[in-house]
This record gives C-alpha cells, sequence and structure tokens, in this order.
C-alpha cells in the first residue's frame, strides 16, 4: 500500500461461535465458521437454520435412549494425509436390504483451508472418503448378468449394491441442508481398496471416493483412547489381505518353475546316462533255487560320485520273478543290495479286458563312488513257472525326475492355497452385494 | 510496472488499481462502487456490509496458476439455499484476467470463454450434454442464487444484480463449465477444478485456532 493512505482493518480472523439453542437453550459451538448450513441441538435435537441470526428450528426429531453417539466426539481433530481436520457433523444412515436394516455412520470433518471430507464406518470398516470432482464414465454391461462398471481417471470399479438410504440421525453442524428421514439412492462401484459411491436426491447426483481404511490407524489420527470396534465380516471394498500374495506366489512359483526346469534341462544334458552293462538270462524251470544266486562281470563306473539305474526286462505273462540283487565294489567289498519284482497280469471280465503290472522295472541307487564293480543276482519265481528269460541294463549317471517333481509339488501347494483363500475372500465381498457368486452346493442353501 | 492511481469521488481517498484494465471497483474506504470511464471514476452505487464469510482467501492473496503468478483483485459474492460461494477476481502476472472459486472450500479456476450456440435459461435441464472446444461437458446442476455483494476490482460493471441462475457443468476429467445467467446474453466460462496446495497461495486469512 502506498504512503499516506491509512491502514486498514480487514474483517477480523474467523473464530469458533457460541451459540444457545433456541428450543432448550443449550450451548452450541459452531466450529465450520461461516460453512454451518444447519446445526442440530445435542440436548433437544432440533435441527436449527446455521445461516439464520435466530437460529430457526428447521426440525425436531426424537431420539431413543442412548442412541448411536459418536465413537469419535465432535470437535476431536486428527490428521488426515497430514491435514489436521475437526470432527464437526456425524450422521447415522441405514439402508434395508431384503427387511434388515444396516446402519453406518458418517462423520464430517472440516479444515478451514482444505474444506470437508468424511469419515464412514460399519462395523468396524471404516473408510476416507473425498467428494469427487469429475464425473465417472457409468457402462452397464452387455450381458445383464455382469455388473454394470464406472471408469474414474481411467480405473475400472465394478457396481455392488443400489440401495435406498435413509438419514436416522445428525449432531453437529453441516455445510448443506440435513434432516431426518431424508431419501436418497446411493449406488456403490468397488475397486478395493477403493470404492465410488453416488448419491442421487431428486435429479441431483454426487459422486464419493473412498478409501478403506482400519480403526486401528483411525484411532491413531484423532489420538483416541481404547481401541476401535472390531471388524466384522468383509467390507465391500475392504483389500483381500491374499490377493496381494495371489500375484507374489504365482509370479514367485513361475520363476522357480523356471529355475527347475533350466535345472532339470541341465542335469538331463550333463548326465553321462552310460550303458555300463548289459546282460541276458533266463530262469529255467526245475533248477534248484538255493542255487540261482550268481553273479556278473565286472563293469566300470566312472567319473564323479553319482546313480546307477539298474533296469530289470522280462517276459512276464500272468506270473512273476523277483530278483534280489546286490551291486558290490569289486575293491572294498561295499556292498548295495535291494530286491526289485517284475511281474505282469492280464484278463478279461465283465469290465472288458485288464491289466496290471510291466515286463521292466527300473531302480535307481544314489550316490554310487566311481570304482570297478559286479553285481550278484538271486532270482525267485514260482515253482511251476515256465521258462522266464530277462535282462538286466546297468546305466551309470542318470538324470532324476522325482525331485523335480517333488520341487514342483512344494511351489505349486503354497500357491494353489492361497488362491484359494484369496478366492474364499472375494467370494465372502461378494456374497453381500446385488451380484451374489453363484452357490458352490446345494447343501449351503439348506444351512 | 506502475499502477494507476485516482481518488474516490465520495470520500477522496486514493484508489491504487491492482489491474490496469480494471472496469469497476469498490473504495475500500466508504465502500462505494466506483465504475471508471477513461477520465474518471464514477460513484454507481454503495456495498453493503458484506456478511462474514470464512473463504480463506482475501483481496491481495497471491497465489500462482500454471506457472503463472496471480493476484486476487476482487470478488463476487453469491448466496444460495445451501449457504455461499465466492468468485474470486484473479489477474494473472500476463494481464489476464480470470476466476477462481471457493464454494465450500472447492476450488476451481475460470476463464471467460467465447462460444456460439449457448442455451438460454429457459432451455437448460439438468443431464444435457454441450460440447465446447472440443470437450464435451454434461450440466450437473442448475443453482438459483442470489447477488450478496462486491468487493475490490471487476472485469465489468456488476453491482446492481437480485437473483441470478448458474448451469455448472461437469466432465470425465477435472475440467467443468458455468454458464451465468446474470444478463441478458448468458456468459460462458471455461475452466478446471484445482488443489488448494497447488496454488501455492499466499496472504491468506487466519483462522482462530488453526495454523
Amino acid at each position: 500500500m502506498s504512503a499516506g493512505t491509512p491502514p486498514l482493518t480487514g474483517p477480523p480472523n474467523p473464530q469458533a461461535k457460541a451459540l444457545n439453542c433456541p428450543s432448550c437453550g443449550a450451548a452450541i459451538t459452531l466450529r465450520s465458521f461461516q460453512q454451518a448450513v444447519t446445526v442440530v441441538c445435542d440436548s433437544c435435537h432440533s435441527i436449527l437454520d446455521a445461516k439464520d441470526p435466530n437460529l430457526q428450528i428447521l426440525q425436531k426429531f426424537a431420539v431413543a435412549v442412548g442412541e448411536g453417539h459418536p465413537l469419535i466426539p465432535l470437535g476431536t481433530r486428527g490428521k488426515m494425509r497430514g491435514v489436521d481436520y475437526e470432527v464437526i457433523g456425524f450422521q447415522r444412515r441405514s439402508i434395508k436390504v431384503e427387511g434388515i436394516r444396516y446402519d453406518w455412520h458418517e462423520y464430517l470433518l472440516f479444515n478451514p483451508y482444505k474444506g470437508f471430507r468424511y469419515l464412514t464406518e460399519y462395523q468396524g470398516h471404516w473408510n476416507d472418503v473425498v467428494v469427487c470432482k469429475e464425473l465417472p464414465l457409468i457402462s452397464s454391461s452387455a450381458l445383464s448378468s455382469m455388473p454394470a462398471t464406472a471408469n474414474y481417471f481411467g480405473e475400472i470399479y465394478k457396481h455392488f449394491q443400489t440401495s435406498d438410504a435413509n438419514t436416522n440421525f445428525v449432531l453437529g453442524e453441516f455445510p448443506w441442508q440435513v434432516r431426518v428421514g431424508e431419501h436418497a439412492t446411493v449406488t456403490d462401484y468397488v475397486r478395493p481398496p477403493r470404492m465410488l459411491s453416488s448419491e442421487k436426491t431428486g435429479n441431483e447426483v454426487s459422486w464419493s471416493l473412498g478409501e478403506y481404511m482400519y480403526g486401528a490407524d483411525i484411532w491413531k489420527a484423532f489420538n483416541l483412547s481404547g481401541s476401535p470396534p472390531e471388524a466384522i465380516g468383509v467390507y465391500e471394498n475392504q483389500p483381500s489381505p491374499v490377493s496381494a500374495n495371489v500375484k507374489y506366489v504365482w509370479a514367485s512359483f513361475g520363476i522357480f518353475l523356471a529355475l527347475l526346469l533350466a535345472l532339470m534341462i541341465f542335469f538331463d544334458v550333463t548326465a553321462r546316462k552310460e550303458l555300463v552293462f548289459h546282460s541276458s538270462y533266463q530262469v529255467i524251470p526245475g533248477e534248484s533255487k538255493t542255487e540261482a544266486s550268481f553273479v556278473t562281470d565286472i563293469f566300470e563306473l566312472k567319473g564323479r560320485t553319482s546313480n546307477v539305474e539298474v533296469t530289470t526286462s522280462a517276459n512276464v505273462r500272468n506270473n512273476w520273478i523277483y530278483l534280489n540283487y546286490a551291486l558290490i565294489n569289486q575293491n572294498t567289498g561295499q556292498a548295495w543290495d535291494f530286491g526289485r519284482e517284475v511281474s505282469f497280469y492280464s484278463g478279461y471280465d465283465s469290465d472288458g479286458s485288464w491289466s496290471e503290472g510291466s515286463d521292466h522295472d527300473s531302480v535307481v541307487v544314489p550316490s554310487v563312488p566311481p570304482g570297478h564293480y559286479y553285481l550278484r543276482i538271486e532270482p525267485e519265481t514260482t515253482p511251476r513257472h515256465p521258462n522266464i528269460s530277462y535282462s538286466v541294463d546297468v546305466k551309470r549317471d542318470v538324470p532324476v525326475s522325482m525331485f523335480f517333481l517333488l520341487a514342483f509339488l512344494a511351489l505349486l501347494v503354497p500357491a494353489v492355497l492361497i488362491s484359494f483363500r484369496a478366492l474364499a475372500f472375494e467370494r465372502s465381498r461378494w456374497s453381500e452385494s446385488d451380484h451374489p457368486p453363484i452357490k458352490l452346493s446345494q447343501s449351503e442353501d439348506d444351512n | 510496472m506502475t499502477q494507476p492511481v485516482s481518488n474516490c469521488p465520495n470520500c477522496g481517498a486514493k484508489i491504487v488499481f491492482r489491474w490496469s484494465s480494471c472496469v469497476q471497483t469498490v473504495c475500500q474506504y466508504c465502500k462505494s462502487i466506483l465504475v471508471r470511464t477513461d477520465v474518471d471514476l464514477t460513484k454507481v452505487g454503495q456495498v453493503a456490509d458484506l456478511p462474514p464469510d470464512s473463504s480463506p482467501i482475501q483481496l491481495n492473496t497471491e497465489g500462482i496458476y500454471r506457472n503463472k503468478a496471480f493476484v486476487v483483485a476482487g470478488r463476487i459474492l453469491y448466496e444460495y439455499d445451501q449457504g455461499g460461494w465466492n468468485e474470486w477476481h484473479i489477474v494473472m502476472n500476463d494481464g489476464a484476467s480470470a476466476w477462481l472459486s471457493d464454494a465450500q472450500d472447492e476450488y476451481a479456476i475460470s476463464f471467460a470463454a467465447a462460444a456460439q450456440n449457448l442455451p438460454s435459461a429457459s432451455q437448460i435441464e439438468v443431464g444435457q450434454q454441450y460440447t465446447w472446444s472440443n470437450q464435451r461437458y454434461t450440466l450437473s446442476v442448475i443453482t438459483p442464487a442470489h447477488y450478496r455483494g462486491v468487493e475490490g476490482e471487476l472485469p465489468f460493471q456488476y453491482w446492481d444484480k437480485t437473483d441470478v441462475t448458474f448451469a455448472d457443468f461437469r466432465t470425465e476429467s477435472g475440467k467443468f463449465a458455468t454458464l451465468d445467467y446474470s444478463d441478458e446474453q448468458p456468459t460462458l466460462y471455461l475452466g478446471e477444478f484445482v488443489e488448494f496446495d497447488d496454488l501455492k497461495l499466499k496472504n491468506l486469512r487466519q483462522f482462530e485456532g488453526w495454523s
């Protein structure tokens, strides 16, 4: 301001205003300065015209004893997203679905610079809500069974519920004309942890965007004593505790599966798979059992300590042969004993043809050091057997797929379990919506 | 830039213009509404004391919009059945004139726009769609309002109004439009919603108990 002009005193700084209810004389504080349009007397439940110097009574409503007092008292200040807000208004609203009334609470928050925002609470589930300045784009699905969607800043929200909301109880002050008994059509679209809600009164539609909050965080933000009410059930935009894990676990599964396949290929390529011994034998009928044991020629197992695969093939047809094997190190005398059976049966019955068993058998002996070895073989079979010829193959260093199969299952099981948990959570969420999931079985209906 | 200076024809107080293109101003001392002609200032009316309001913005509040500094030079105050709102006349540092509206601490900046085919007050209905400057706008609310007063410098004469009608249009983006039916010919304003913090406002009002 240029020299010579006396300083002007502007209007005084706005301050919270103390008033008295014209109906009962109780003290009323106006916390949102001139923003208040209606204010409610806590003592006699008169809704007053805050714009009127005489606080004209607009409506009086009856309240049952001990009915719905706010969990966060009016006048409490807290920090939401780094900004101080004061709780200035409270209302309880309800919807009726299939004859059952569901109540929720709305807290109106105020900051003289940043304006208004809301906290909503339903059975311990909280939402931080701001009014949308932009219009979401609604598209109803071509398939009538699919819920409509709302596109808000490129993100798709799914229709959850449309219902008629009724205002049952109000307290504090509001920057709009609030009345008990007022109806609005409320439509929710969800994209956890957010939800879009539209409220339609007359032909005016307003939109708000909510973000799910945990009671503990509200208690911390407003420095409240005690603990928040426990959250009951699954709320429409409650983030699934496992849905983030589902993506993670399947991503990990994919990565480890790729690693596993790479390892399998590596071991398969680098395995020697060397045939070190092959021989054929016959069990001749009538030969004494005690003398059946014999030893094979000596063969060499090369390379590092590794496995040995012994494959037995026999021309069994509706009979069996059992072989007691010992893999023996020629130098140290160390022996690996194992017994293998080869049997094959087939026939016809009322269901058609059947078969059981196989004409060959493989076994892998792990961790066999290099050296010179031989096999001691003792075949057994039924005394009435016909001639059975069989052959024995010894392979050094074969790839073993069993380990990989176990590793695959160890990866798969947690991924499937977490996916099932996530699915159960989503079913529980949507069971409360206008689009409940199809019941899995009839028995659920009976319960 | 030297600011034009004049004297109030009513009380003689010095009038310093923040904006050289100002058409109407209000003497801060005697509240006379003054209209600027080529030669002098003429008193056309008198502003009754404005009702107390709680906009954090006031005359001389400074801010930044799209990298341009602006200063609040004047305002028009309206009332409707859900309260009141302010249209703050802001002057950008390139001389452009714009409006910063504050409706219950929801802020938006708009500029007067030239457009053909503006609907008349009797033609408008909520839900109608119009396209201006290649943007589709949806009429979201029609507000019958009441002119309550003016302060500071305005780009036009505006002081003898009573009931006025506004039609607000929204979009899927942050853009909005307003049709102002204060005069015979509607006036179109196109703009966008802005975040309080983004305007980096200085010289704001103080509220008791709030910092």
